[in-house]
């Protein structure tokens, strides 16, 4: 038998479907119910051995938790249990609608520190931006429901402008600190 | 939950004995002792009736030391050898210290490392050793206090605090003699002391100005759950920053040239505090400064208006990580219940009117701020070390600085971002760059920036014995765990060959195990004898914690969950340990039980597997009684 929780998914771990459209009220009560059952807090009193594990077991649940709690992250885990690894793929066609709204925003964004009032500014693109992200997850929902192999380019497509999004997201959250300190 | 009892060995030993377990607030200005006595946190006093104990160390030459309020009265007449602030110096080296604040009041010594070790007539010390010096105190407090010898304790540390600094305050508990059951972070301890007092729900801010740090973490409270979502701070910025911005303008009224003795700083500084407390109730104050020694006399009024020009700056640059953790936690003003003030320096009534205006709402200030974190960490130490077996309170904390390593062109690549909730581990791929490359130089860093040079250098190892391959053939697989204190081990690996490497983070200007091992040797009157008297009851304490959770395991699950086989193996490994553990001998009993538990590291695992599923499987979570 392998090592305990290694021979489960991050679902089945918290005993959820594994669905992309996820309950995560649900997803965070688990989570504190696992945590409360395996934290190293739990076993400060225990045997070495003991302890070891329960690290292990809760840095584990912490990992699985952060991915299935981001839109982004749960996507990728979910191609990824299907086969599908974004990280090795070189390929990138992207439509030329996206690929203008990319063009557009990063323009915005390069574009607000000369602005006059450069924190609203900011904050229009960032908004646009978690916009454009909840449309993704929206279209994500819709095609992972299908749960057709045939759909499975086709969602890795979707995640890979979601990459695009989230990279443009981190740049902002950069600028925004970049702008407060 | 049926599966914790297995964390709760030693309870069927003696099932009606409290364990003394305290937490511990080491502070920069004051530190403090608590325990939880009848169901109750509350601090220990010394014979005088104060709790606070400064934290001031003073060393005489006939190699004695003085800890607490004698020596901070010690402090102007023998500036170099009354250490104070020494909080400040901890995990830092020389260029830190004097890059982050101008005025240190002693003189390091010269030892080619860069270890700061300050110069006293009895000899060099370390930060480590001065904080073990107040610890120490601390713990004697205690243990007259409670009539006894303490099981475990709870030390408390900046939430900012990074690697380094974590691992000097542990390496000084050791020191002195405790056995630290977690370090828990400032702000998380208020929390708990404040959360568990009000019954709070909801997310909250905590706001922390302590002597020399600055902490704010935002939280969220469910049902005993206190998750922290981000913290953010300074941890060298605190009230000693309004006192010296305050000396600054005493010498600059009363005409005093910046080249004066220590001693004269010292009373400045000292001055400047008092004025500083003063004007927490009054408008103005009067201020004499003489000094015979050299010519001075003056006296002056510092009104509050004076003193926010002098602190408002100071003041605003605790709101700058306020916003930033605000923005990580991803919440608005709107979303807090409760903005709490912790640590001494928000009594002062400009910061709680600034943090009011920040927070746009009234900061809570009704748990005294100089004792809450003290108490929370009381609370923490007694569950932890087993008083309360049913409690359902859990600390989710978060690392407060991203972690990476150095990778081409001197830029650091984040493996493990901040506020990511510990323990975490977390594993990245790495090759070689060169043809035939058989050596990798892995250099860890901590911080937020991208240039390796601008964030904390923790450690530099290296992995040799790379079989040569093509340039990029080698996978390399470094691995970063942090554990429930925040404190970093690395390990790495080959992974076509399995050549691996590990360690445990260790600054440069840390101290070693063998340090530690050492100073300890030195501090007991039969080195010898002591330290092998120790190791013994340290490992029979081990073992009887390994026999008792063993067999009340395999009780309870072994036929269900081994195999006949399986179990004969296990009873017979068990059976060694309990033979052994009749013995002197440290070394057989340690290899006793690290052969028994390789026997039932699966068994263990299998356990742990089950209680997970079991705890999930078709339950919701108000089945278990939360």
């Amino acid at each position: 038998m392998a090592t305990a929780g290694l021979t489960h998914n991050y679902f089945e771990l918290f005993n959820l479907p594994a669905d992309y459209d996820l309950d995560l009220t649900e997803l965070s009560t688990r989570y504190r119910t696992l945590q409360a059952t395996v934290h190293p807090d739990k076993f400060a009193n225990a045997t070495d051995l003991e302890r070891r594990l329960s690290m292990q077991q809760s840095a584990l649940i912490n990992e699985a938790y952060q991915t299935l709690k981001n839109p982004l992250l749960r996507a990728r885990y979910m191609l990824q249990l299907k086969g599908v690894d974004l990280s090795v793929e070189s390929s990138v066609s992207m439509d030329s609608g996206f690929l203008m709204q990319q063009i557009r925003l990063r323009e915005e964004l390069e574009q607000v520190r000369s602005q006059k009032n450069p924190e609203a500014k900011l904050l229009v693109v960032a908004k646009e931006i978690e916009q454009a992200i909840a449309e993704q997850v929206v279209v994500l929902t819709g095609l992972f429901k299908e749960g057709n192999e045939k759909k499975l380019p086709q969602i890795a497509d979707y995640v890979r402008r979601m990459q695009f999004m989230v990279k443009l997201q981190q740049e902002t959250e950069a600028l925004e600190e970049e702008l407060i300190s | 939950m049926a599966l914790i009892q297995i964390s709760e060995p030693g309870k069927s030993a003696a099932p009606h004995q409290q364990r003394l377990a305290v937490g511990i607030d080491l502070g920069t200005t004051n530190s403090l002792v608590a325990t939880v006595r009848s169901g109750m946190p509350v601090t220990l006093q010394d014979e005088n009736g104060r709790s606070i104990l400064p934290s001031v160390v003073r060393y005489l030459a006939n190699g004695s030391v003085i800890t607490g309020e004698a020596a901070k009265k010690a402090a102007i007449i023998d500036p170099l050898n009354t250490i104070s602030s020494v909080k400040r110096l901890m995990g830092r080296d020389i260029a830190d210290i004097n890059a982050s604040s101008g005025d240190i009041h002693y003189e390091f010594a010269e030892t080619g490392s860069p270890a700061p070790r300050i110069k006293t007539v009895a000899g060099n010390v370390s930060a480590i050793e001065v904080s073990a010096e107040i610890l120490k105190q601390l713990k004697h407090r205690a243990e007259q206090a409670l009539g006894g010898e303490l099981t475990g304790a709870v030390v408390t540390v900046p939430a900012y605090f990074d690697d380094a600094q974590r691992q000097a305050t542990k390496d000084a508990a050791k020191l002195a003699g405790l056995n630290v059951l977690r370090l828990l972070n400032e702000p998380t301890a208020a929390a708990v002391a404040y959360g568990l007092d009000k019954k709070a729900e909801g997310v909250h801010v905590i706001y922390d100005l302590g002597g020399g740090t600055f902490d704010v973490s935002v939280l969220r409270l469910n049902r005993g759950v206190f998750e922290v979502m981000s913290t953010a701070g300074n941890s060298t910025l605190g009230g000693d920053d309004f006192d010296r911005a305050i000396a600054n303008w005493l010498k600059q009224q009363a005409a005093i040239s910046s080249n004066v003795d220590q001693s004269l700083v010292r009373q400045l500084i000292q001055k400047a505090c008092d004025a500083k407390e003063a004007l927490t109730d009054a408008d103005s104050v009067t201020i004499e400064i003489s000094d015979a020694a050299n010519g001075i006399s003056w006296h002056g009024t510092l009104t509050r208006d004076i003193l926010r020009g002098l602190i408002d700056p100071l003041i605003s640059q605790t709101l700058l990580p306020c916003k930033r953790a605000l923005r990580d936690a991803g919440i608005t003003r709107d979303d807090i219940a409760d903005v709490v003030m912790v640590g001494g320096s928000t009594r002062v009534p400009r910061v709680r009117e600034l943090v009011r205006e920040f927070f746009g709402r009234e900061p809570l200030v009704d748990v005294d701020p100089e004792l809450v974190v003290a108490i929370g960490a009381a609370i923490q130490a007694d569950i932890l070390v087993g008083n309360k077996p049913q409690d359902e309170m859990l600390l989710l904390d978060v690392i407060p600085l991203s972690l990476g390593i150095e990778t081409m062109g001197g830029l650091a690549e984040k493996i493990i971002q901040r506020n990511t909730t510990i323990p975490v581990a977390r594993a990245q791929e790495f090759t070689t760059f060169k043809d035939g490359q058989t050596a990798m130089s892995i250099h860890v860093v901590q911080g937020e920036r991208e240039l390796v040079s601008d964030c904390r250098s923790l450690a530099k190892f290296e992995l040799h014995g790379i079989p040569p391959m093509v340039a990029g053939a080698a996978r390399i697989r470094v691995t970063f765990q942090v554990d429930a204190d925040g404190l970093l081990s690395v390990s790495a690996k080959e992974q076509t060959t399995g050549v691996a490497s590990s360690i445990q983070v260790k600054p440069s200007y840390g101290l070693s195990d063998s340090e530690i091992e050492h100073m300890l040797r030195d501090s007991m009157s039969h080195a010898e004898q002591d330290v092998t008297a120790r190791n013994l009851r340290e490992q029979q304490v081990e073992a009887d914690r390994v026999i008792l959770a063993l067999q009340a395991a395999l009780k309870a699950d072994g036929e269900r969950l081994l195999s006949t086989d399986e179990i004969r193996q296990v009873q017979s490994k068990l059976e060694m340990l309990q033979k052994t553990r009749q013995g002197n001998d440290h070394a057989a009993i340690k290899r006793a039980i690290d052969d028994l538990n390789q026997a039932s590291t699966e068994f263990a695992a299998r356990r742990m597997n089950e209680s997970i599923s079991s705890a999930m499987a078709g339950h919701k979570l108000d089945d278990f009684g939360r």
